[in-house]
């Protein structure tokens, strides 16, 4: 027992590295997108623990805060997923085209939102 | 592996194929202008026969928010309370209805208006489904055109353009939610599958807005939200994730459930009931595999090993909690009604329930007749439901026919030839399995179980069946006349085969061809350790004759192939001959107008408007009328008359309310009506002209409903030996009863004192009696609506004893002070 929990600290240990030595090769911009995903989730994560303490009251407010902040990190992952030069499945897809589309969820999402907020 | 079709696109080709695909386009795109005025041409069969008006219950309904929606515009419609339905509580129609029949045929009358073009609304309403067929048409086309190549596409759109099922809920005049929903479903389908297979972030949205007014239309939109997770687990479980599949759902869920939630007649149902929460799960999981599938990209296979027990169990826990945390809420809150939803799920017949009251409030009362009592096996199929239904609510879904299962021959009749074809295509579908034919496949299975549940639900399996059939019937076309060309090009050139194998010189094969070649050859590059290592290890045994083994197994015997293409024209011939039947004569009756063949020529029945127009011109504008909830919507519709009930069964009380008064004696009953300040009661009455879906025949559920809220009316007190029976052998509480009454009130005049009944085919038991309460005040031509007037209570009063005064006034005084206008007295 005692032996496998160490054993899986050294290999969540070596995990940990070559998980962030292949980190750090990720281009600049793909970086900035994760950290956008990031601060998304986090404000996410902050609106639910406000909502905790403080109750849900306006539950579209609440709702429509959480799906924003869900629906954004969504859709920059999605962008992230098509302008990553190693995923050969979006090798035809045009940074510029994949953006635009971006926007255009972008909008539809926060249009939504703006009407579901009350 | 998904686009085959772009691929082939894209490829260099030689000019002559170019041109090829640029005839074939265009010759496509003819096709389907084609099959759009085929589509809606089929339908227009009710408005030939009959003519052009609105059918059966609920399009009343629809046709009288459509009214109230160009009259008043669009924010009176959401704040629309209706005080002319289910007196004296009314009914909040802007949020309890789904918009999106409504505002579609409000949106094209406002445009054609715009364009002066001055079409009536009703006119609008009746040809809303046809046309939006046409577009289901298309759709189709679009579905199976990314599933299988534009022959299959074009196939499907063909058979779903005259499929008998829904043609069923599509004629014109049948204006209905379905009319539009259908469209909604298969397009929503159809972006949901040209996003996995392009992975474009555009479709995904496109999708979310086509998800939006399917949420809108029907709601059958549960049936969406609950296939694509998964069909989402599915692709995860048998290891096709890719980051498509995450672009076509992770943006759906989030941007459909804010969408959904906009509809107000959904709201926070989105997020509060267990319907949606199998896509929130199911979105939790693809984040997770999507991590996996990441970390897996970055790291060395060897790290990935230690990372993926960890990750994967860490994964696991995180779900499990989930689903705990899920259950746990859902069974510690049966208050909200989640529990029942949640069994719902899994209990065929209380999903039968869900999806009644899913698919919208308003269920329709249409096709009562085949639950006549006079039908064989009745009495079983009751019985069933009794036991099974516990629920308080249950009569009145199960009252109506088309909650019950379908029975085997309503599936030939519905699906006729497509029935046999599926499984063909099945097959087709998984040489090779892509993302989006297992996604139709599914599809299929899931519809398939549903319409085993509910009549109504053969709707949803239509456009599957369809899909598959133009699946298998293309593929089947695709081998027969290949193996024929391939006969005739070596018959003609007499060389040897292997001239005939290699494809582009071959130019006389079609487009489709090529593109099954091609398709073949990506299936056996990306798939090469799945099942079919067998068709792998044949092509290593011969790689020199690559193309012929794969043509070999497709090349059949020329006289073979020319029986077999004979076959397969002959069962479509035959499946175009059932169609236009079922459209000409099974599905056409507008069912407010009757028409009837007899030795001396046709018979029109148009007893319905008669009286409604009897209705609307003889009485009060204030005045109630009290009939069976079957009519309500007719009434309010036509006559423009408060209703106590309608079709959108709400509130079981009142129902059982108005079924109590209409199986009490006659002054019980009276004094119920007066209590509800019914001025008229309606009844229909199919006993002389044969027309089986009348009050008596429904009258059973009447008792049922009546009596599952007051105990006191009691189902056997209407049944002789459980046999329902209206002749001398009835029992006195059903001869008393006040629809027996009403139905039968001076009915032995008509042949000469026997009183036959053409219906129930036998004699009435209590031919002679008359009316203390009510008065006939009209009936009609042929006797089927019967309208009376309840006798003002004053006469009453006169002649009855001290005691009965009394007793009456304790009960009636303090309504009859509430009557704001009196026009009798």
């Amino acid at each position: 027992m005692g032996k496998s929990t160490v054993t899986t600290k050294d290999d969540a240990q070596a995990l940990f590295h070559s998980l962030r030595s292949a980190y750090s090769s990720t281009p600049t911009h793909l970086k900035i997108i994760d950290l956008y995903v990031l601060f998304a989730v986090f404000t996410a994560l902050i609106q639910v623990g406000y909502m905790a303490i403080v109750g849900s009251f306006p539950f579209n407010s609440f709702l429509s805060g959480v799906l924003s902040c869900v629906g954004t990190a969504v859709l920059a992952v999605c962008l992230r997923i098509q302008v990553n030069k190693e995923n050969k499945e979006f090798k035809d897809l045009p940074p510029e085209r994949a953006f635009a589309d971006f926007v255009l969820c972008n909008l539809v999402l926060h249009l939504v939102i703006m009407n579901f907020l009350g | 592996m998904a686009v085959p079709i772009d691929n082939n696109l894209t490829k260099p080709t030689p000019p002559s194929s170019t041109l090829r695909f640029a005839f074939g386009n265009v010759l496509a795109f003819f096709i389907l202008l084609l099959i759009g005025v085929l589509a809606f041409s089929i339908r227009l069969f009710s408005v030939i026969k009959y003519e052009s008006v609105i059918h059966e219950f609920d399009p009343y309904f629809n046709y009288r928010v459509t009214q109230f929606l160009t009259k008043n515009g669009i924010y009176d419609f959401w704040n629309w309370f209706d005080d002319r339905t289910w007196y004296p509580l009314g009914r909040v129609i802007g949020g309890t209805v789904y918009p999106g029949l409504t505002l579609t045929a409000g949106t094209i009358w406002k445009v054609l208006q715009s364009l002066n073009i001055p079409l009536s609304v009703e006119t609008v309403c009746v040809f809303t489904a046809p046309v939006f067929s046409a577009f289901a048409s298309w759709a189709a086309y679009l579905l199976t055109k990314e599933v299988k190549g534009t022959g299959a596409g074009l196939t499907a759109a063909v058979l779903l353009a005259m499929v008998p099922s829904y043609i069923s809920r599509s004629v014109a005049g049948s204006y209905d939610n379905e009319a539009v929903a259908i469209f909604a479903l298969i397009f929503t389908f159809y972006l949901y599958v040209k996003t996995l297979n392009t992975g474009s972030l555009f479709y995904a949205t496109l999708n979310s807005i086509a998800y939006f007014y399917m949420v809108c239309s029907w709601g059958g939109y549960t049936f969406i939200i609950n296939l694509i997770p998964m069909h989402v687990l599915l692709c995860i479980v048998t290891g096709r994730y890719s980051s498509r599949l995450y672009i076509a759902y992770a943006p759906l869920v989030v941007l459909g459930t804010l969408l959904a939630a906009l509809v107000p007649v959904v709201g926070f149902n989105a997020v509060m009931t267990s319907e949606h929460f199998a896509s929130f799960l199911v979105f939790i999981v693809i984040h997770v595999v999507a991590l996996a599938y990441y970390i897996k990209g970055m790291l060395s296979p060897k790290m990935f090993k230690v990372a993926a027990t960890l990750v994967v169990s860490v994964g696991l826990v995180v779900c499990c909690a989930v689903v705990a945390v899920l259950v746990a809420v859902v069974a510690s809150s049966p208050t909200k009604g989640w529990s029942g939803r949640s069994l719902s799920l899994l209990d065929p017949l209380r999903l039968a329930l869900g999806w009644s009251r899913a698919l919208d409030l308003p269920v329709p009362g249409q096709r009562h007749s085949r639950l006549a009592p006079s039908v064989p096996g009745y009495k079983t199929q009751y019985q069933a439901v009794k036991k099974t239904y516990a629920s308080k609510y249950i009569p009145i879904i199960a009252s109506v026919s088309e909650h019950q299962p379908p029975t085997w021959p309503s599936y030939f009749m519905d699906l006729n030839v497509l029935a046999f074809l599926v499984p063909a295509g099945i097959i087709a579908c998984f040489s090779p399995l892509s993302d989006a034919s297992s996604f139709v496949i599914l599809y299929l299975v899931m519809s398939v179980y549903f319409s085993g549940v509910m009549v109504r639900l053969m709707l949803v399996l239509a456009p599957a069946a369809c899909i598959m059939s133009g699946i298998a019937l293309s593929e089947a076309f695709d081998v027969f006349t290949r193996s024929i060309k391939f006969y005739i090009s070596n018959l003609s050139e007499s060389l040897q085969i292997d001239a005939g194998d290699t494809v582009p010189g071959n130019n006389v094969s079609p487009p489709s061809d090529v593109l099954k070649n091609d398709k073949k050859e990506d299936m056996l590059k990306e798939r090469p350790s799945r099942k079919n290592k067998k068709k792998e290890k044949e092509n290593i045994e011969k790689p020199s004759v690559k193309s012929k083994t794969e043509k070999r197994p497709l090349v059949l015997p020329v006289e073979a192939s020319f029986f077999a293409l004979f076959l397969t024209v002959l069962l479509g011939g035959f499946y175009v001959v059932h169609s236009v039947w079922a459209a000409a004569e099974a599905y056409s009756a507008p069912s407010i107008v009757l028409t009837s063949h007899s030795h001396d020529g046709l018979h029109v029945f148009d007893d319905f408007r008669e009286a409604y127009a009897w209705l609307s011109h003889n009485t009060e504008v204030d005045d109630k009328v009290a009939s069976w909830w079957d009519y309500g919507y007719q009434t309010t519709a036509m006559a423009n008359r408060t209703v106590i009930v309608d079709n959108n069964t709400w509130n079981n009380t009142h129902i059982a309310t108005v079924g109590t008064a209409m199986s009490s004696p006659e002054k019980a009953a009276w004094e119920i009506f007066n209590s509800l300040d019914v001025k008229y009661v309606l009844v229909v009455f199919g006993g002389l002209v044969g027309y089986p879906s009348d009050d008596i025949n429904k009258f059973l559920w009447m008792v049922r409903i009546g009596g599952g809220v007051f105990p006191h009316i009691k189902e056997p007190d209407y049944l002789r030996d459980g046999q329902y029976r209206i002749d001398s052998q009835a029992t006195p509480t059903m001869l008393n009863s006040l629809m027996y009454k009403l139905s039968y009130f001076r009915f032995v005049e008509t042949d000469g004192g026997k009183g036959y009944d053409r219906v129930r085919r036998t004699e009435i038991g209590r031919k002679h009696f008359k009316l203390t309460h009510f008065e006939e005040v009209f009936t009609t031509h042929h006797w089927m609506v019967r309208i009376y007037k309840l006798k003002p209570q004053k006469n009453r009063i006169r002649g009855k004893t001290k005691k009965s005064k009394s007793k009456t006034s304790y009960t009636t005084t303090p309504r009859s002070g509430t009557v704001k206008k009196n026009p009798w007295h």
